[in-house]
């Protein structure tokens, strides 16, 4: 069995790298590119720790190939800071210690990022829905949805 | 690890003979919220993979002669944008979109829910009230089956070695036209279906039921349509009595298993207030439309 070359961008950056046929795009975001970010959870789809947008949808990326990925666009937590300045939603949840442990906060954040790209004004019921495949043991999910509001509402204050 | 090819053709035609050449060996893969999971589970262990969201009109929606037609790679979440097709197909629309979470949406196809043939399936009652058809393509060429033809047993389908689903199509609308899907699940999001009942229905000039079709999931081995609830409800505007046969001929048709979702009792008494709600709901958008 060989491994296959693949060619995608990456938060922006054309990547190659090689993948065995039954390899997900989480196993070569974390392996082959190293970016560590994504989480494997549960490895089935129901956490959302390793949520990434493809093309501009929200997916997650242990039900991807990676083979699926040729040519595609994927954006992943690691992209989502600009430099050293932290994506308005990053700074949210420090200020509202929206997270304890972390595991799940890199799927959340790209989560709600694609929520607030979609949606740039959700009420907190449809930001409750949207991210409901974003499974966090730790915060009762309250400091998030709060969090998440008060990003909306700032990134609409720099908007206007 | 076994040996294990993936192939993305980009003709309806080569995916079909790469599925063809893999044999029983050989999988589909349009969202992969199934297959993936199957995969990682050991549950299965194909020997080649065929993707087929490059193949043309495997994904995206059109309008042909008053029909819709859904490529079967279509994720949920482009389902739900369509806004034609929400307002003719309600209860499709909501069947296919109470699917997982927004990130299986991303991916989720009506096709792929249809050849898992899970019997809890959320998009399949709603595609047989539909009376949606299914193109398939296969090595000796295209046949068309009505969706409820497709799943035979949980997990198991009609198709046979080298066929797959190109597209789902909903037939031209009558006007005064609606449909509803509703399930039961404990909780509000990310769950399967205890139940499932789609109900599709056209009202006459005078506002009468004419046409009514009414599809249960998740009480039998596969998705059923149940013709004595919707004769039930022909002729007229849903009073009691019709509401009353409908809820008894769908608790009548169900032969559910009990298992930690729910017992047969609760399974069988659920059926019939679903039957019924979602028939209000139709009705009620069908009249909308007078």
């Amino acid at each position: 069995m060989k491994r296959r070359q693949i060619s995608a961008v990456v938060n922006g950056d054309p990547v190659e790298f090689l993948s065995w046929p039954g390899a997900t795009l989480l196993d070569a975001l974390r392996d082959e590119l190293l970016l560590t970010g994504s989480k494997e959870g549960c490895g089935s789809g129901d956490c959302g720790a390793c949520s990434v947008i493809v093309d501009g949808r929200l997916v997650c990326s242990c039900l991807m190939l990676a083979a699926e990925a040729q040519g595609r666009r994927i954006e992943t937590i690691e992209g989502m800071a600009e430099g050293g300045a932290l994506h308005p939603l990053q700074r949210k949840f420090l200020e509202h210690a929206a997270l304890q442990c972390g595991f799940c906060t890199p799927g959340l954040l790209v989560a709600a990022k694609a929520l607030l790209e979609a949606n740039p004004e959700p009420t907190e019921s449809e930001a409750r829905y949207w991210l409901a495949g974003n499974l966090c043991r730790c915060t009762g999910y309250d400091k998030v949805i709060r969090a998440v509001m008060d990003a909306a509402a700032e990134m609409r204050q720099v908007r206007v | 690890m076994p040996q294990l090819d993936y192939v993305a053709p980009t003709s309806a035609e080569d995916a079909s003979a790469a599925l063809a050449a893999g044999g029983g060996l050989a999988k589909v893969l349009a969202g992969g919220t199934d297959l993936l999971v199957q995969l990682r589970s050991g549950r299965l262990a194909p020997g080649v993979i065929v993707d087929l969201k490059r193949v043309t009109g495997a994904i995206g929606i059109r309008e042909e002669d008053g029909s819709f037609v859904i490529g079967a790679a279509t994720p949920g979440a482009i389902v739900g944008e369509h806004e034609a097709l929400g307002r003719a197909w309600p209860g499709v629309v909501e069947a296919a979109t109470l699917i997982g979470s927004t990130q299986i949406q991303g991916r989720a196809s009506m096709a792929g829910n249809l050849c898992n043939a899970s019997p809890a399936a959320d998009s399949v009652p709603a595609l047989v009230a539909a009376q949606a058809t299914c193109v398939i393509v296969g090595p000796d060429g295209r046949r068309t089956a009505p969706a409820e033809a497709i799943a035979v047993a949980p997990g198991m389908t009609s198709l046979a070695p080298g066929e797959f689903i190109l597209e789902i199509r909903l037939p031209p609308r009558p006007p005064r036209s609606a449909d509803a899907y509703l399930r039961s699940i404990p909780r509000t999001e990310m769950d399967i279906a205890v139940v499932g009942a789609g109900v599709n229905l056209s009202l006459d000039d005078a506002g009468l039921v004419s046409r009514a079709r009414v599809a249960l999931g998740a009480v039998a081995p596969t998705v059923i349509v149940v013709e004595a609830a919707a004769k039930a409800l022909i002729g007229t505007r849903l009073d009691e009595e019709a509401l009353a046969g409908l809820d008894a001929a769908a608790r009548a048709a169900c032969s559910p298993i009990s298992d930690k979702r729910g017992t047969i009792e609760f399974r069988t008494k659920i059926a019939g207030v679903l039957a019924r709600r979602a028939a209000i709901i139709a009705f009620a958008r069908a009249g909308e439309r007078a």
